[in-house]
């Protein structure tokens, strides 16, 4: 392990207007940390998920990443060029609706392959093979290669999406309830294959959900949202079953049991 | 003399004439990036040139030679008008012949005859954006030109290798100039994309209704986009023109009746007349050959 963190953010704050997205949010995210951002809706997550993209920038606060080289650099005074390509190299971001992260028109095999293009590969063997290697991981059929993902069911979208992120090894993944919408035995599924590759390929990765079970599986570290504002963060196990701060412990009692 | 006390020389006002062409030289400046341009209503409807006549009536003089091609043809509708029309507004001579005029104005071909340093081709182009049907908001593909992300473009081409075995795209096929912007060269089929390449002419393209000019200075590179494995190429034909039995141009089918008779033929008119001229005649060629009908007399 390195003894510098991937991530560093500090006193990160977005106001929508008068209104709080998230205030005053600092964490640090190791290399193949999974970190669980969890809240009911309207608690900010999603907010903070698109300033760490810096697909929103924030009102105030700095966020530091760790390029391939080693040098910290400061997200948000990157040139756009330079973010965008961080983008689709060295980060991935799944959405909640795989429709927003997929070219629904193109085929499977181009929305893995797209990355690998945008990237200057321009061999077309190598990069369907590698879109093909890419779909068996993520457990959809060779032959789906050519159709286009309006005709995959949500689960299977959702994993292409995964895959589209996927292909370039990218370091840092960021999710937005990747298990949204999906019944519960393709939710397991979904899960175990997300478990497999974050641990396969050592991603760090920030998950955003309102399911306790997904952080649970998922992550090893979480953080609880209220309001804009982290109420608790600490290790997953130890937030889970032994919720300190009022606001955390509803939250936990608030699980159904089956 | 025609009456042209009513008009501007050229039709459009001499302010209108240098804001164009400010946008003409920073498209020269910048090869094959979109300069947006103050485009004017012409006394035609979108779709049939007025970005390549505004683009034209801005850099004409009262001594250029004016030669208009629609698909090749010197003698469809829209050729003729476009001709008659600067005939009128600014007493120029016209020509069919491709190298004694000075500019050519033309809708989706590149005349088989070589151009050569001087010459001015001006492109009519519907929809100046390569990435428009792969990413619709503008907001975005001008984003992706400035950070030159042309990724996108090969999902296409790659797109198409899946579908069809090959990439099928024929024309409109995306260019890349001078090794930065992605360009669409117009409508015009790929078998014309090899000659923008390194040409000695001057090419300028105008879109009116989408309000754009772009441009291709002489001896630009022009690189059609491909894949490795995959390398560009262009239409063959396994026959010759049935006219003047020329190899290695860009040919038209022609259907001749209701029984699936066809022929092909050049789409470059001028080029099959004079062939037939000098004597070269094909399988389908008349008995007596008509002496080739040039429409106006170049005054």
């Amino acid at each position: 392990m390195t003894d510098e963190p991937l991530l560093r953010v500090s006193a990160l704050s977005k106001f929508y207007g008068s209104r709080v997205g998230c205030d005053n949010v600092s964490f640090e995210l190791w290399p193949g940390e999974v970190l669980a951002v969890v809240g009911e809706s309207g608690s900010g997550k999603t907010t903070l998920l698109n300033c760490l993209s810096t697909r929103l920038l924030p009102s105030s606060g700095t966020a530091g990443y760790r390029m391939r080289d080693g040098q910290f650099r400061e997200l948000y005074r990157m040139s756009e060029a330079e973010r965008r390509f961080l983008m689709r190299t060295d980060w991935g971001f799944v959405h909640q609706n795989p429709a927003d992260g997929l070219r629904m028109t193109v085929s499977a095999g181009a929305n893995v392959g797209e990355r690998l293009m945008a990237v200057g590969d321009r061999h077309y063997g190598r990069i369907r093979a590698t879109a093909v290697d890419w779909l068996s991981r993520v457990e959809i059929d060779e032959d789906r290669i050519d159709d286009e993902p309006r005709a995959f069911s949500g689960g299977m979208r959702q994993r292409l999406q995964i895959a589209r992120n996927l292909v370039t090894g990218p370091r840092l993944v960021f999710m937005d309830e990747p298990t949204g919408g999906l019944d519960v035995s393709v939710q397991a599924r979904l899960l175990d294959l997300l478990r497999g590759l974050v641990t396969d390929l050592g991603l760090a990765a920030i998950v955003v959900t309102h399911d306790l079970a997904v952080a649970r599986l998922l992550s090893q570290r979480m953080m609880v949202m209220k309001d804009g504002r982290v109420v608790e963060s600490g290790l997953t196990d130890r937030v889970l079953d032994d919720p300190r701060a009022p606001y955390t412990q509803l939250l936990v009692s608030s699980i159904l049991q089956v | 003399m025609t009456d042209i006390a009513t008009y501007n020389f050229a039709y459009l006002d001499e302010q209108t004439k240098r804001m164009i062409r400010r946008a003409i030289l920073k498209g020269i400046a910048i090869p094959g990036y979109q300069v947006p341009f103050a485009s004017r209503e012409m006394p035609m409807p979108y779709g049939w040139g007025t970005g390549g006549v505004q683009v034209t009536a801005s850099i004409i003089g009262p001594n250029d030679v004016l030669k208009v091609i629609d698909q090749g043809a010197d003698d469809t509708t829209n050729a003729v008008s476009i001709r008659a029309f600067f005939k009128k507004v600014a007493n120029v001579a016209v020509t069919t012949d491709t190298a004694s005029a000075t500019i050519i104005q033309t809708r989706h071909r590149i005349p088989e005859h070589p151009l050569t340093a001087g010459q001015v081709l001006v492109y009519q182009v519907p929809i100046p954006e390569p990435l428009r049907f792969l990413e619709p908001r503008e907001t975005e593909t001008r984003k992706m030109h400035a950070l030159e992300e042309y990724g996108l473009m090969h999902v296409k081409l790659y797109e198409d290798i899946a579908k069809h075995g090959r990439i099928a795209t024929t024309y409109a096929y995306p260019v890349k100039v001078e090794g930065r912007y992605v360009m669409d060269p117009s409508p015009t089929p790929k078998f014309d994309n090899p000659k923008m390449h390194r040409s000695p002419a001057l090419q300028l393209f105008g879109a009116g209704r989408e309000k754009r000019i772009y441009a291709v200075p002489p001896f630009t590179e022009v690189v059609s986009l491909d894949f490795e494995d995959h390398p560009f190429e262009v239409q063959t034909f396994d026959q010759p023109c049935a006219l003047c039995a020329a190899e290695n141009v860009y040919l038209d089918e022609v259907i001749l009746d209701d029984h699936g008779g066809h022929m092909f033929v050049c789409s470059d008119t001028d080029h099959c007349e004079k062939r037939r001229a000098d004597g070269h005649r094909g399988h389908l060629a008349p008995e007596t050959h008509l002496a080739s009908e040039k429409m106006e007399p170049a005054q």
